[in-house]
């Protein structure tokens, strides 16, 4: 599955931008934080081919996108979720690139900001 | 009961009210989410809305912070590391205990399952993430407006049961209070019936008996409007005055115009006291009724049968000021074997399950078809528990029978004397006389008496002391100064005419006096009392009294019996204008 473009829904996150005011970049800056933690979670999980650890990382990751209306992010966090929730990580390592490739265009989308 | 009145609420709500403060609108939330973005995203949102925000990293610290700050209100999401949502919110309800504590689940899960496992977790509501602030503010909003109703409503709930509690511990005490009061009388006299309903709580219905210094015994039955506490204030000044003035030998008229007085003084406008009052003289066989506002009595006759109706003629006890309180009574002969029966309302108003009323005439019926008097009480109180529905509370049935006897046969409980100082005045005289103005309308008996009680070894005494006295002072006043002639009081033509010149005399009486003199000598063990009594009258010619011979005597023989079987002596001096009477016990 491509990423599609944009990687931002910029009218949502502009409402965030609204809610958090002076806080949005502390908001960014720990999306940046969990998010890498995350990305090494998810690694470790699909690696140990423990299934657990791979929804919840998963799950929390989705969470995390969906309040920086990242959506495509969100969805591919959401199919990793889905996976795991199944009980296997066949396919996992697929989705897994995706995922850095798609946080990484995440990131530099929010640091334009 | 049957009058109406309104209920007052005796307790200041408000001063209550104080214990939680006024509610003031800022709401503490208690956030637990494992996801930092998301805490932060929800923080932010709270806080602009208004609220004041705790925030947790997992179901561990959410319980740990809920204890801690007490929030209103707590978001928890579902899954968290250590302890997950279900848990925390399953030991935050625990904890919460009777409070309204809203929980609701941040949650991204969608399925059934899941949404019915928050449920049974003791979630309120969920709240599907992302957030919209819209829908947050709305269900929060929701959420604190029914947290602010439930506590009003706790609050008012506690409030009612304190003042309920209150209530009853009072009105209990009230009704042990006046229990007291009411039967320090003579009620359980052998010729006494009475039935006052058992209920914990004071009907109104108030039954008093006791015996007068002179031996009469004075009954009333009384009907206050209102139950509880409205009732009972009035009960206990009625009670008093009824038996501390019966003690002190006032008559029935004194003792009405005082009640009436005290209960128009005490009593709130709305609440009065219906009342049926006898004052019978079993020596003399006369029955004095005073009727105010309860259904009519009745004074059955032994020797025909017959049940003669005592009906109100007066407005109720503390209605009106003592200047147009009526203390007119109807005064009737009665003779062993008669019975009186009073009534409250209770048994005429008692209600079956077709709400009709037991009326007066089902009443009356019982006394027609009555076979033996000693069994009307009982047919009377069994026709009315027949006739009552069982659902229908008849708690104002009161019946009172009194059945006249012989004085021989009249037993009744004093007050005993319990002296503190058993010696008292022990040497003295006193000298009382009254001029015109005073004899047409006062009594000196009660202040004599009153007098005499004062030496403890007196108060054994007091009633055969103070039925001497009476008569004395009753022949002095009524054959000495008045000039009647007691052969009048023979036919009952004559009883009523005879009263009817007294009536008239007294209220034109310009010329005579009457002269009281006490001499009281005690020693350690007895003592001496004499009494003499001079009126201004022609007196009479004794000598043939003294002889033997009742020749042309102005007493009703009767009297002159009575007295010598109490006095040690008694003695008439000068043209018989004077009587001397003496009293001597112990070893004196």
């Amino acid at each position: 599955m491509n990423a599609p473009q944009p990687s931002l829904n910029y009218v949502a996150l502009k409402e965030v931008q609204g809610v958090m005011g002076d806080d949005f970049p502390l908001l960014v800056e720990v999306f940046f934080t969990d998010s890498v933690k995350l990305l090494t979670a998810i690694q470790s999980a699909l690696d140990e081919g423990n299934t657990d650890s791979l929804r919840w990382a998963a799950h929390s990751f989705k969470g995390s996108a969906g309040n920086m209306s990242a959506t495509a992010l969100a969805a591919l966090c959401h199919e990793l979720e889905g996976l795991a929730s199944s009980g296997t990580i066949v396919g996992g390592g697929h989705l897994m690139t995706q995922l850095v490739d798609e946080y990484e265009r995440v990131k530099s989308a929010l640091e334009d900001i | 009961m049957s009058h109406t009145f309104a209920m007052k609420n005796p307790f200041v709500v408000d001063e209550l009210r104080v214990a939680d403060g006024p509610s003031v609108p800022i709401t503490k939330i208690l956030i637990a989410d494992d996801n930092n973005t998301d805490r932060l995203l929800l923080k932010a949102i709270l806080c602009q809305q208004g609220h004041e925000v705790f925030v947790a990293k997992d179901g561990h610290e959410a319980i740990e912070v809920f204890r801690e700050m007490q929030p209103d209100l707590v978001l928890l999401d579902v899954l968290m590391p250590n302890v997950d949502g279900f848990e925390a919110a399953e030991k935050i309800r625990q904890l919460a205990g009777e409070a309204f504590i809203p929980i609701i689940f941040l949650t991204s899960l969608q399925s059934t399952d899941a949404l019915v496992r928050c449920l049974d977790a003791g979630g309120d509501d969920f709240l599907p993430k992302p957030y919209n602030s819209v829908v947050l503010k709305a269900k929060l909003d929701a959420f604190i407006r029914m947290g602010e109703m439930h506590r009003t409503m706790q609050r008012q709930r506690d409030l009612i049961a304190i003042h309920n509690e209150r209530l009853l511990r009072e009105q209990e005490i009230a009704k042990r209070v006046f229990d007291k009061v009411a039967h320090s009388g003579c009620l359980n006299a052998d010729n006494i019936r009475y039935l006052l309903s058992p209920i914990a709580i004071f009907n109104g219905d108030v039954a008093l008996a006791g015996v007068s210094p002179a031996g009469n015994l004075m009954v009333l039955l009384g009907d206050f409007t209102g139950h509880g506490l409205d009732a009972a204030i009035g009960a206990m000044p009625l009670a008093q005055t009824f038996y501390s003035m019966l003690e002190k030998g006032f008559s029935l008229q004194d003792i009405l115009r005082e009640i009436n007085e005290k209960l128009y003084d005490v009593l709130p406008v709305d609440v009065f006291c219906c009342a049926i009052v006898a004052d019978i003289d079993f020596s003399n066989g006369v029955m004095q009724i005073w009727n105010g506002g309860l259904p009519d009595g009745v004074l059955y006759r032994s020797f025909d049968g017959k049940s003669i109706p005592l009906t109100s003629q007066h407005i109720p006890f503390g209605i009106r000021n003592t200047a147009h309180f009526d203390d007119s009574v109807a005064t009737f002969e009665v003779q062993p074997d008669d019975r009186l029966f009073l009534w409250s309302d209770g048994i005429q108003e008692a209600t079956n399950n077709q709400s009709e009323m037991f009326g007066e005439e089902r009443l009356l019926k019982i006394f027609e078809k009555n076979t033996d008097p000693e069994q009307l009480f009982d047919e009377v109180n069994e026709a009315v528990a027949e006739f009552i529905s069982d659902e229908a509370v008849s708690d104002d049935v009161s019946i009172v029978e009194v059945k006249i006897v012989a004085p021989i046969d009249f037993h009744a409980d004093r007050p005993d004397f319990i002296g503190s100082n058993p010696a008292g005045p022990r040497d003295w005289s006193l000298k009382y006389e009254l001029r015109p103005q005073t004899l047409s309308n006062f009594d000196p008996l009660p202040m004599l008496l009153y007098v005499l009680r004062q030496v403890p070894y007196l108060r054994n005494f007091g009633g055969q002391i103070f039925t001497v006295l009476t008569e004395l002072y009753t022949n002095a006043l009524e054959h000495g100064v008045l000039q009647l002639n007691s052969s009048l009081k023979n036919s009952t033509a004559g009883f009523d005419h005879y009263y009817q010149l007294r009536e008239q005399r007294l209220l034109h009486l310009q010329d005579g006096t009457i002269g009281i003199q006490l001499d009281y000598k005690g020693t350690g063990n007895g003592g001496r009392l004499k009494v003499t009594i001079e009126d201004s009258g022609e007196g009479f010619d004794y000598k043939n009294l003294e002889n033997g011979l009742s020749g042309d005597v102005p007493y009703a023989g009767r009297g002159i019996n009575l007295m010598r079987s109490i006095c040690h002596s008694i003695e008439y001096l000068g043209s018989g204008n004077v009587v001397c009477a003496s009293f001597v016990w112990g070893d004196s």
